[in-house]
């Protein structure tokens, strides 16, 4: 942070937009809500590392043990569940919310009748929270709930199981309603890029004979190059930050069949009161995410530039 | 065949609608049913009863006032601080030559983008340091800390891309750094604020992870949160779990319905540049 003060007087018309002064109050307008930040994100992030190499139960003070935490999970079965079901989340929640979202952005880009309902349909459940989604779908899931009546209609009775509670199928049962969520969201930002896209490049490729598949493969998937980036960011981030859903429908449970990082990382800080552990998957997130946050942070800066 | 095509269209996008649309009034429904119809018939029945008492016993003995209470207290200063000093900043790293603009700039996006779990702890120990643990302040200023890098981006790209003509007209009448914040800039940058607002909203009022880090009773849990409490209290209640489910949802579909076209710009915000 090195905003100098200075008042060299305003030559408007030959630097544009840009004046050179300086004044206290600019210099506050930066620093009052760098400072927030700082007391609430970066300093802690910084603690956060710092945690993980110790052992700390809350009361006591933090004792440092170096690595220990991270030797520990390297043989830890639940931390090794946690990451397996964080890849297949990322992948189920994540591919699918792209293709169902996009699949959905294509069928509904144009206008026509019915469309508005449509969209506003799939938009819905974006604006529930994910506690308000987790209970819609736990009725579904209930004991003679919608799942089962559904099945006993079409003859499926030998597939009725408690969706929830048998640890063969409680991630799949959460990853559906995340998903169900997510899709209108993805679809919105699809929309926005396919409506951004200059109708004469489809115009000019139906001239030269391209049929809608080769429309599709040339024209509309090279000029969505900047909202995937978009969408594959916001996907992966959202993947890794997922623990709502999950807390609010199975905590996790049963046996940790349906655990995630952050829901293991979540129940072993502030259940089992062990923070330096829990530091030490938190961080572990965080290396995960990193890339992506940094080719975010790449695309920013050259936008920026 | 093209009516063929559109008949198609539509019977899909019908059956998909019902797909989305179907749990979600299903638990309408059943917010409406009776104890012993439920019990008698299950939760996969069509209702056979009529009650609103439901949503009384949610509203009241499931604390459901209180906790939307406690979401308003927390969400209205959160959304208004967190684009107040968003705007702020991002008005003097866009349209004056601050020494490490960009860096800071960036720095304040990093932060947002970290997973909350790294924060977590840290947060906890920190609030409980300052005395804000389980207090609705702890919330407000962490939801402010954290949606800050954010917001701070969007207005920045938005308003480094308003014409300097109008702060240079203003700046040659006399006006300050001060008035050519609130009485111009502020103005410009209205629908990009207003679509944030709504975003915001609905991010800090469906928010559990910062409520169930910083805050520990009851009584002070915001509406979220709150609702997995009411599941606890009416266990086998599904009629009244439903109407704390519909209470709790009624809010964010309230800001969407009224500032839709906000909202969804809002989404699309970041994604075509």
């Amino acid at each position: 942070m090195t905003a100098t003060i200075s008042t060299t007087s305003v030559t408007p018309i030959r630097r544009r937009r840009r004046s050179a002064r300086l004044s206290p109050l600019l210099v506050a307008f930066v620093l009052v809500p760098f400072l927030v930040e700082s007391i609430w994100v970066f300093w802690p992030a910084l603690q956060g590392f710092w945690f993980s190499l110790t052992r700390w139960d809350g009361m006591s003070p933090p004792a440092f043990v170096g690595t220990d935490n991270y030797v520990e999970l390297a043989g830890d079965a639940t931390f090794r569940g946690a990451l397996v079901n964080t890849v297949i989340w990322l992948v189920l929640f994540g591919g699918l919310s792209v293709l169902g979202g996009f699949g959905m952005a294509l069928v509904l880009q144009k206008e026509r009748r019915g469309v508005g309902f449509y969209r506003a349909a799939l938009f819905t459940p974006v604006v529930f929270s994910l506690v308000v989604t987790a209970l819609v779908w736990r009725v579904f899931y209930q004991p003679d709930g919608i799942a089962d009546t559904l099945l006993r209609a079409v003859g499926l009775e030998s597939l009725i199981r408690p969706w929830l509670a048998d640890p063969q199928t409680a991630l799949y049962a959460v990853i559906l309603p995340a998903l169900w969520r997510q899709i209108g969201y993805v679809m919105v930002l699809f929309l926005a890029g396919l409506k951004a896209i200059d109708p004469a490049l489809h115009e000019a490729a139906r001239m030269d004979g391209a049929n809608s598949w080769q429309r599709l493969r040339h024209v509309t998937i090279p000029q969505l190059k900047g909202v995937n980036a978009v969408v594959l960011s916001v996907i992966v981030i959202d993947s890794l930050r997922s623990f709502d859903i999950v807390w609010s429908l199975t905590k996790g449970g049963p046996y940790h069949s349906s655990e995630l990082l952050s829901t293991y990382m979540y129940s072993t800080a502030f259940q089992s009161l062990r923070l330096g552990y829990a530091s030490a998957i938190a961080v572990v997130i965080f290396v995960l995410a990193l890339a992506v946050i940094l080719g975010y942070l790449v695309r920013a800066f050259r936008e920026e530039a | 065949m093209n009516k063929l095509r559109t008949g198609a269209f539509h019977t899909g996008m019908i059956l998909l609608s019902l797909l989305w649309l179907g749990p979600v009034l299903w638990v309408v429904v059943m917010s409406t049913r009776s104890f012993d119809d439920i019990a008698a018939h299950g939760v996969g029945s069509l209702p056979r009863s009529f009650t609103l008492d439901t949503y009384r016993q949610a509203w009241t003995d499931g604390g459901e006032l209180r906790a939307l209470i406690n979401s308003m207290v927390v969400t209205v200063p959160s959304v208004l601080l967190s684009l107040g000093l968003a705007a702020m900043a991002a008005f003097a790293l866009s349209r004056f030559r601050i020494p490490g603009r960009r860096t800071i700039l960036l720095l304040m996006l990093a932060g947002n983008l970290l997973p909350p779990q790294i924060l977590l702890i840290p947060v906890a120990k920190f609030s409980e340091l300052t005395g804000l643990y389980d207090t609705l302040w702890a919330l407000i200023a962490v939801q402010v800390g954290f949606g800050l890098g954010f917001y701070t981006f969007v207005l920045h790209g938005f308003m480094r891309d308003l014409p300097g003509e109008i702060q240079e007209a203003a700046t040659i009448d006399g006006a300050g750094t001060a008035q050519i914040f609130t009485k111009v800039m502020l103005p410009l940058t209205r629908p990009a604020l207003a679509a944030l607002g709504a975003l915001s909203f609905t991010w800090i009022f469906n928010d559990l992870l910062w409520a169930i880090t910083v805050l520990r009773t009851d009584d002070n849990m915001p509406v979220t949160p709150a609702l997995l409490g009411l599941q606890g209290q009416f266990v086998s209640s599904w009629n009244v779990i439903a109407a704390g489910t519909v209470i709790a949802a009624v809010p964010t579909v309230a800001v969407f319905l009224r500032f839709q076209r906000h909202f969804v710009s809002g989404l699309a915000l970041g994604a075509v540049k």
